[in-house]
């Protein structure tokens, strides 16, 4: 215990500061907004049936979304085929995808005049409906599986194939070995994996109105933008995101008790080979799972390619501009979320970094606009303030992803690290950094993914010369321009996905040898 | 080298130049400064007049400007709607126009000393004659329809024509408002977070009718040449949605604030902002409307809350809309 604690207490002062530094732009919003409300509001009539359907919706999508990623993932990490890798990445481009741009995709494949059901008439069969409590499951499920998927297949990649071998010649059954090695990891990622995207669930907004039906599917989110735009009642917003805040780090700390536990130790980064699940029942199991899941993820894909081919001609200059500045802040945000996740990948970090996407995008907007608008002009900060917002909300995401390898990594090689005595930057160098390389690369992909399309804060800060893309996305929507936004929305998508495919690359060296 | 002096001189005269023309500047909905709206035009028009800097600054208008205060460095906020207008005023941020009133041809009064109107439409259902042969007749046959008559609404939560819809109905309805709206919630087929979501909805066939405005088909009968998109005209009556322009008190510029919305009123800006903003322009008679609006149908019912019978109404009429759909 004594040298990982040394190990730690390396990182410790830089941790302190990454922490503080979330915590400064959570809270210090929050605070701001509080200050300039003169205390606490009310909650309205309707706010208790929001707050129950936002935890039910979340439960749901968040248990629901974990419970179909064990199969797939299980099948893809026992499963090597041609074009696995193409897959994996493009099975993780729903997570990235704008909402509107994903719920447009959604209701062409699911919606009253979707494929779904022209598929169901043809057949003679009722047609079936989206909108409702399960059209939002469904739509989070669709938004989260593939983050879920890529974190548990990641648990199953960092099981030492030496464990596999060991399993194979004590001669486990295949049931015996799901007990001794993938139940064991499952019991530690599962419960992480569940907490973060119960989080995002916790604030979904657009997609639980668009697709819930109606008030019935009122989200907290939605009451705090309505006290935020139209009310201006920013006493009861700053109640209702702190509401919010508690429920999220409430998850946090449950998952964080259920996920502790210690991984498979060091192993010789041997390729893996799987000497289970290879009989005939087992592999069709297998196809059918990957073959599911890559329909339910990428017709919709397909679908937002479709109807975005036309309106790719129709884009203006300024759509093109705003791409640029999407790029550039894309990859600004995602070397500022990875220099900050780097040292916050510790248990403690990263119940601290979830605070990142629980609080409400409106009230941190608010917040930090209160804060800086005595000193500098709101409109020079827009894109930097994207920036730095886009950083903290990738940030939980870039934590679950590091913090298993981080951790274990600290544990396996932090004793001998300090017999050899290398210094910080030796171990960070030759150890740290190598090792990690392939969750570096998926935390990278995704963050500059997520940057590429999230809108964050950007209402209060917008800069009248540089929209972002997701933005622009809106505003050709708002000016009847269908087409051209769905053309943007394509461009919008390629970026996204490129971006997270070149991170994620280069951490996937090794991933299917 | 001479050449390179000559070119940084030239560039100290240039921003010297710059230093000494004023700043107008106008916070305005993100809608209107985008290439497509109306913004560029408008400041292309005004600079030409002025011989001043016109800057929009795009971004939520009324929560931006009551966070700011009495600091704001806004000189005009163009495109507020009545429907929050008495917060506006209560603030005391905005003042006088100093505008002549009577050009408009609005088809209620307006008397407002400080908000000044500039475009004007009506909540509408919206749809498309190849899709439904014969659209409902009046709100009570809409009422009635067979369920299987899809609608998509915007939330009046979260979006101004979602606001306009419910106070549409409570000034049909009165007291029977959250009756008609449990007759119509079986038809709904869903309710979104603002305008832009719906509209694409119903462009892409999910929805036989959306809420809209009275102007949408002039953008399809202009800009796509398509006369397939109509609005059904009711004669219960339909709401009445203005946008509105006002000085900040607080303005560094007030003269060219006070030229800014009298140009507002101009023939010029009346005729161009019919098609920048697909909305009726406020201040100019029919005749003069482009070829695309004459064709559209008017509702011979207005209807029309003041801000403080909006105000008043306002939660009554969210909440019975919400009580009704979530049964």
């Amino acid at each position: 215990m004594a040298p990982r604690a040394v190990a730690l207490s390396r990182g410790s002062a830089a941790a302190w500061a990454a922490g503080l530094a979330v915590a400064a732009l959570t809270l210090g919003p929050v605070a701001a907004v509080l200050l300039r409300a003169g205390g606490w509001g009310d909650l309205g009539p309707g706010d208790w049936q929001a707050l129950r359907f936002t935890l039910l919706q979340a439960l749901a999508s968040a248990g629901a979304s974990v419970a179909l990623a064990v199969p797939v993932a299980r099948a893809l990490a026992r499963r090597r085929f041609r074009g696995r890798g193409a897959l994996v990445a493009l099975m993780g481009a729903p997570f990235i995808l704008p909402v509107i741009v994903a719920v447009l995709g959604l209701i062409a494949v699911f919606g009253q005049n979707g494929l779904a059901n022209g598929a169901l008439r043809a057949l003679g069969l009722p047609e079936m409906t989206i909108y409702g409590m399960h059209g939002v499951i469904l739509a989070h499920v669709f938004f989260n599986l593939p983050l879920a998927v890529r974190l548990l297949l990641q648990g199953w990649l960092a099981i030492p194939a030496e464990r596999f071998r060991l399993a194979a010649s004590l001669g486990l059954s295949p049931w015996a070995m799901f007990r001794a090695l993938e139940a064991p990891m499952l019991l530690r990622i599962a419960p992480g994996a569940f907490a973060v995207i119960f989080v995002i669930c916790l604030s979904s907004f657009a997609v639980a109105l668009t697709l819930g039906g109606g008030p019935r599917a009122t989200t907290v989110e939605l009451a705090i933008y309505q006290a935020v735009r139209f009310d201006f009642d920013l006493g009861r917003a700053a109640l209702l995101s702190v509401i919010q805040l508690a429920l999220a780090l409430a998850a946090g700390l449950v998952a964080l008790r259920l996920g502790a536990g210690s991984g498979f130790g060091a192993g010789l980064d041997r390729a893996h080979r799987r000497w289970d699940g290879q009989g005939p029942v087992a592999r069709v199991l297998d196809g059918l799972w990957i073959s599911l899941a890559a329909a339910f993820l990428l017709t919709p894909l397909g679908m937002v390619a479709l109807r975005g081919l036309p309106g790719l001609a129709a884009l203006g200059p300024g759509t093109w501009e705003a791409a640029v500045n999407s790029i550039t802040v894309a990859l600004v945000s995602t070397a500022l979320c990875i220099a900050w996740a780097l040292p916050l990948a510790t248990r403690g970090g990263e119940l601290v970094g979830l605070a990142g996407i629980a609080l409400s995008p409106l009230v941190l907007g608010t917040g930090l606009f209160l804060i800086v608008r005595p000193y500098v002009n709101p409109f020079a900060l827009a894109l930097p303030v994207t920036m730095v917002v886009n950083a903290l909300v990738a940030l939980p995401f870039a934590l679950r992803i590091l913090r298993p390898e981080a951790e274990a990594v600290r544990a396996e090689y932090g004793c001998l690290a300090l017999a050899l005595g290398l210094s910080r930057w030796a171990w960070l160098r030759l150890v740290f950094l190598p090792r990690l390389r392939r969750p570096l690369g998926f935390a990278a992909g995704l963050t500059a993914a997520l940057s590429m399309g999230d809108l964050g804060v950007i209402a209060l800060f917008a800069d009248p010369d540089r929209a972002t893309l997701p933005l622009q996305v809106y505003r050709l929507m708002g000016s009847y321009q269908m087409q051209a936004a769905a053309g943007a929305a394509l461009l919008l998508l390629l970026l996204s996905f490129g971006a997270f495919w070149i991170f994620d690359r280069g951490g996937r060296v090794n991933a299917d040898a | 080298m001479k050449a390179t002096t000559t070119f940084a001189a030239g560039l100290l005269t240039a921003s010297a130049a710059l230093a000494e023309t004023p700043v107008l500047t106008v916070y305005a909905g993100d809608y209107i400064v985008s290439e497509w709206g109306p913004g560029p035009k408008i400041e292309e028009m005004f600079e030409a007049e002025c011989d001043c800097d016109l800057q929009f600054k795009p971004g939520d208008l009324l929560p931006r400007i009551l966070l700011e205060g009495e600091r704001t460095e806004a000189d005009i906020v163009f495109g507020l709607n009545t429907d929050v207008t008495k917060k506006a005023r209560e603030s005391g941020l905005f003042a006088s126009h100093n505008v002549d009133l009577a050009p408009l041809t609005l088809p209620i009064e307006w008397e407002d000393e400080i908000f000044l109107p500039y475009n004007y439409g009506h909540t509408a259902f919206i749809y498309n004659t190849e899709r439904l042969a014969e659209p409902p007749a009046s709100f009570d046959a809409l009422l009635e329809a067979p369920d299987d008559l899809k609608i998509v609404i915007q939330d009046p939560r979260s979006s101004i024509s979602g606001l306009a819809t419910v106070l549409w109905v409570q000034s049909v309805y009165g007291e029977g408002a959250e009756a008609a709206w449990e007759k119509l919630a079986p038809k709904i087929l869903t309710v979104t977070k603002g305008w832009s979501e719906s509209y694409g909805l119903f462009t892409d066939g999910e929805a036989d009718m959306v809420m809209s405005y009275t102007t949408s088909p002039a953008y399809h009968i202009i800009a796509e040449d398509d006369r397939t998109k109509k609005a059904a005209i009711f004669p219960e009556g339909h709401y009445f949605m203005v946008e509105l322009a006002a000085k900040v008190a607080s303005t560094d510029q007030p003269e060219l604030a006070d030229d800014f919305l009298a140009f507002t009123m101009s023939e010029p800006f009346q005729e161009m902002i019919a098609t920048g903003n697909w909305s009726f322009p406020a201040a100019l008679p029919r005749e003069k409307w482009p070829e695309g609006f004459k064709e559209l149908e008017l509702p011979e019912k207005v209807l029309f809350y003041s801000e403080d019978e909006a105000a008043a109404l306002r939660d009554e009429a969210v909440e019975a809309w919400r009580r009704a759909l979530s049964r």
